[in-house]
């Protein structure tokens, strides 16, 4: 009694790579929003804040983002950057806290040696504050476990104490999908929901979704000067070293930080598929590539984020 | 389509662990120069003899420095085939703690030995986590094999040693490699100096174990994370309920039970993040909206109605304990977290601790301290809704936090209800003078009174013919209608009853011999029998059919008819591409041949749905 009708098969039952990091980072982000009374994300215009509020979006959609986003603004900004971040408030429809290094340079809560000195550091004084301010105990951050060696360690739900502060060595066991956010006043908890992103796989995705990014990570012409390797941006954050020859290059930006101490790369790559094709071979990392602040020492990111760094 | 597998690692610095992933990440391209130039530096600042790749994993300033690893560390990499994430825990210090951390979303665990040194006690411990956190793959890696001049009797040995113990876990697939990880040997490449190694190199292995069955998508479960209520202008009714699908296929139009309220509705549209779908499968997540206005909040489960969790405050299970600043204490209330739910919870009894060494079970014990394992009775405050551990790692999992310090201290994985679980006994009593005692009942009494009748469903067919899948689906539609049903699968059998008995033709047949009659006492005591077993040999089945129809059971032999081609192309153990490599003879199909079955009482294709359908049609 052999079956004679033809049979059709149930489609595949399989999420791709994409589509999986998709599901999990979501996962995370509709279980903070749901069990913290005041969450916040973190929004630089940078390409992994970018994928996040996109993430976010898509997590409550058709509600609203449930949350504010906050951007820690060091003054020393990219003006593309600030245009978009702010074309990406109207789009979303969120509401953007602004917590700014120069007023508290000006209040002297921030003491500089000169204005044009990185403020990448700074950075934690102001989003320490700005936490507190406004009473966020969950605040989403982009950073992602390639980075570097210090965030391949960290959870996805992340205690800091009263000051801000990780304390690595004593991080909670996290296990399943089972995350444990609990806290007291005073304290809060930092959530990595894009923690198991590589680079390659937020362009590839950036680029399968078709999101906008600042114009500063496609390749256009710029006046640069290359300073112990990294090529920087002329401009009035940066101050031209004695003796320095400004060229005229194609760059790109692989990642947006303080003007002052991220620097570009030389690329043709001027849309997504170029970059991608880019970023599969590279053979330097992107914070070792363009950013001064992360390579005085191997630890360089452990002791800042130990102070409360993103 | 490129998938993703997560890998958990284990083992100590010694047995070249690091130096392996250190190998995956270069060899594939992953490893950056500036990372590479930053070890370098640190490497002979220290004073290494030559650079320590295992200083790319240990992120740590204090790791470095000693030389240790203290946490999980992630690593990644990625072929055109597979996204890979590495959970990479240290060996030597809290080592259960951290390596059942990493195991836990792993899909593949992978187990280092050094050549010269064998299977050690790290190397069963290991193979114990890995089998309790239920991983459904493993694969272990010979390493060192330059240190023994490639040679094939070592690997043997090991692999033998370390088959026999595997043996005793559940470990559903095992594979084995001998490498050399500082040489690359077996890594990525194959080596020319072990050409009598004819199976796949590492790095081929991971890219293609099967992980898209290992996920449970028979029972539908879908935790309620949040509610999406837009209530604006353009969305004024929409009211969805979001959260990760855990288990099951939800379709559009399915009729659905909401717990603990018991509610039931219809699927009337499923979102995704990129638009609405006919199904959802695990690791979706979803916004799932019904039919009628339900009161439906955080935390309350989505199943079907005629496949619920079990719903119980009081359950048994296996707790490790995680906590370095105070150890278990019974009859004190924790906060537990499940699914999407957080409850207190005490657990009542500790009965007893797992030596993760011997696996002898320490009873009388007071407490559990930081890294120890041991079997526990959890009571709740109110119900949880949840599946054997065994049956689902989602709904089956979870946490208990210490009110007083806001700490995860253990993690647990249910084993049942409380009441039915009870502690399986290994003791085979075996008597000098075997008596055959008639039951008092009659075959018709016994039946009549349970309101039950057995009978034997046999599926043959060739390995990866979908037997298994089948019969668990058959099986599961079954006891959901309330029938006395047990699975009896071939590949389990050999682990307890056929134990001792290989694939040779005279071992094959009383493997069946002995199915036949374990299916034909269940059968007679009124269950219905269903056995998922190859048994080639059309006079060995047929010996089972005359066994029962002298016994007056009823028979049905059912012959999964999947051509070879489709078999060996899906290849879910692996079986099909070992014996084309010559490292397992006298597979079915290949090395040894297949008779068909002349006139079974039903052929089918391995279409699940229909498959299931005209096997139930059988029963009536």
């Amino acid at each position: 009694m052999a079956m004679e009708e033809t049979k059709v098969r149930p489609a595949a039952v399989e999420l791709s790579d994409l589509d999986t990091l998709e599901a999990e980072s979501i996962n995370i982000i509709r279980e903070v929003a749901a069990e913290f009374e005041h969450p916040v994300m973190l929004f630089s215009g940078g390409k992994d804040s970018v994928l996040m509020l996109h993430l976010a979006r898509k997590a409550f959609y058709p509600a609203p983002i449930p949350f504010p986003i906050m951007h820690i603004d060091t003054g020393h900004n990219f003006p593309e950057v600030i245009e978009f971040r702010d074309s990406q408030v109207d789009a979303y429809g969120v509401r953007l806290e602004v917590a700014s290094v120069q007023e508290l340079i000006d209040s002297g809560q921030i003491k500089v040696a000169h204005q044009l000195e990185s403020r990448n550091r700074h950075q934690t004084v102001a989003l320490l504050k700005g936490i507190q301010d406004g009473g966020y105990d969950a605040v989403f951050g982009g950073g992602r476990r390639d980075e570097d060696k210090a965030r391949a360690k960290e959870r996805v739900l992340s205690f800091r104490d009263r000051f801000g502060q990780w304390d690595p060595k004593n991080q909670r066991p996290e296990l399943w999908r089972l995350y444990n956010g609990r806290h007291r006043k005073g304290e809060h908890i930092r959530v990595f929901p894009i923690s198991d992103w590589t680079e390659l796989d937020v362009w590839r995705y950036l680029a399968r979704e078709q999101v906008d990014l600042p114009p500063i990570y496609f390749a256009h012409e710029r006046d640069v000067v290359e300073v112990e390797g990294l090529l920087m941006a002329v401009n009035e954050f940066f101050p031209l070293p004695e003796g320095a020859e400004v060229k005229r290059e194609m760059v790109r930006y692989r990642t947006v930080g303080d003007a002052t101490a991220t620097g570009a790369v030389s690329s043709n790559a001027t849309d997504y598929e170029a970059v991608i094709a880019e970023t599969a071979a590279s053979r330097i990392t992107e914070r070792g590539a363009t950013r001064g602040d992360d390579r005085f020492s191997e630890a360089a990111m452990e002791d800042r984020k130990k102070e409360g760094y993103f | 389509m490129s998938s993703l597998l997560r890998i958990a690692t284990a083992g100590s610095v010694d047995d070249g662990k690091s130096t392996l992933i250190g190998r995956l990440l270069h060899d594939t391209k992953s490893i950056f120069e500036d990372q590479l130039s930053a070890i370098e530096k640190t490497s002979l600042a220290r004073g290494d003899e030559q650079t320590d790749l295992a200083l790319l994993t240990d992120g740590l300033r204090a790791e470095r420095e000693q030389g240790i690893t203290i946490d999980v560390a992630h690593r990644y990499f990625a072929t055109p085939r597979r996204k890979f994430v590495i959970a990479d825990t240290p060996g030597h210090i809290q080592y259960t703690r951290n390596m059942v951390t990493g195991a836990s979303t792993a899909n593949l665990a992978l187990l280092l030995v050094d050549a010269r040194k064998g299977v050690l006690e790290q190397t069963r411990r290991h193979a114990l986590l890995s089998s309790l956190l239920r991983v459904p793959h493993l694969i272990l890696c010979v390493n060192k094999m330059d240190l023994v001049d490639y040679d094939e009797d070592v690997y043997d040995e090991i692999r033998e040693e370390f088959t026999s113990f595997a043996a005793k876990l559940e470990i559903t697939d095992l594979g084995f490699v001998p490498i050399s990880a500082l040489g690359g040997d077996n890594v990525v490449e194959r080596s020319t100096n072990m050409p009598w190694f004819e199976g796949q190199p590492l790095l081929g292995q991971l890219e293609d174990v099967h992980i898209a069955s290992d996920r449970n998508l028979l029972d539908n479960r879908l935790p309620v994370q949040t509610v999406i209520r837009p209530m604006s202008a353009e969305h004024p009714d929409y009211r969805g309920y979001a959260g990760s699908v855990v288990g099951g296929i939800f379709k559009q139009g399915d009729e659905v039970m909401v717990l603990p309220s018991r509610k039931t509705s219809t699927i009337s549209r499923i979102d995704t993040p990129n638009g609405a779908v006919a199904q959802a499968f695990p690791p979706m997540a979803v916004t799932m909206l019904l039919d009628d206005e339900l009161d439906v909040s955080r935390g309350d489960m989505i199943c079907r109605p005629t496949n619920q969790p079990t719903a119980n405050r009081s359950f048994e299970a296996t707790l490790c304990w995680f906590d370095e600043t105070s150890s278990l204490r019974t009859g004190v209330a924790y906060q537990l977290k499940h699914t999407t739910r957080w409850m207190t919870a005490e657990v009542e009894t500790l009965r007893y601790r797992l030596d993760v060494d011997t696996l002898h079970r320490e009873l009388g014990v007071e407490t559990l301290e930081v890294n120890d394992i041991g079997r526990v009775a959890i009571h709740a405050t109110s119900p949880l809704f949840f599946d054997e551990y065994r049956l689902n790692r989602t709904t089956g999992s979870f946490i208990l936090v210490d009110p007083a310090t806001d700490l995860t201290v253990a993690a647990g994985m249910i084993i049942g209800a409380a009441g039915e679980a009870t502690v399986a006994t290994t003791e085979v009593v075996v008597a000098d003078n075997v008596t055959f005692h008639p039951s008092h009942l009659s075959r018709e009494e016994r039946w009549k009174a349970l309101g039950t009748s057995g009978a034997t469903i046999w599926m043959t067919g060739l390995s990866g013919s979908g037997k298994s899948t089948i019969a668990t689906a058959v099986e599961h539609t079954l006891v959901s209608s309330g029938r006395s049903t047990y699975m009896l699968d071939g590949d389990n059998l050999r682990h307890g009853l056929n134990a001792g008995l290989g694939f040779s033709e005279a071992d094959r047949a009383e493997n069946v011999r002995r199915v036949g009659e374990v299916a034909k006492l269940l059968a007679d005591a009124g269950t219905v029998s269903i056995v998922s077993l190859v048994s080639p040999f059309k006079d060995a089945r047929d010996r089972v059919r005359a066994a029962h129809e002298e016994a007056g059971i009823p028979f049905y032999e059912v012959f999964v008819d999947t051509p070879l081609e489709e078999c060996e192309r899906r290849d879910p153990k692996g079986l099909y591409a070992k014996a084309r490599a010559g490292e397992i003879k006298d597979l079915t199909g290949v090395g040894s041949p297949y008779e068909a079955p002349e006139s079974p009482e039903l052929t089918t294709d391995p279409d699940l749905e229909s498959a299931v359908r005209e096997i139930l049609g059988l029963l009536g």
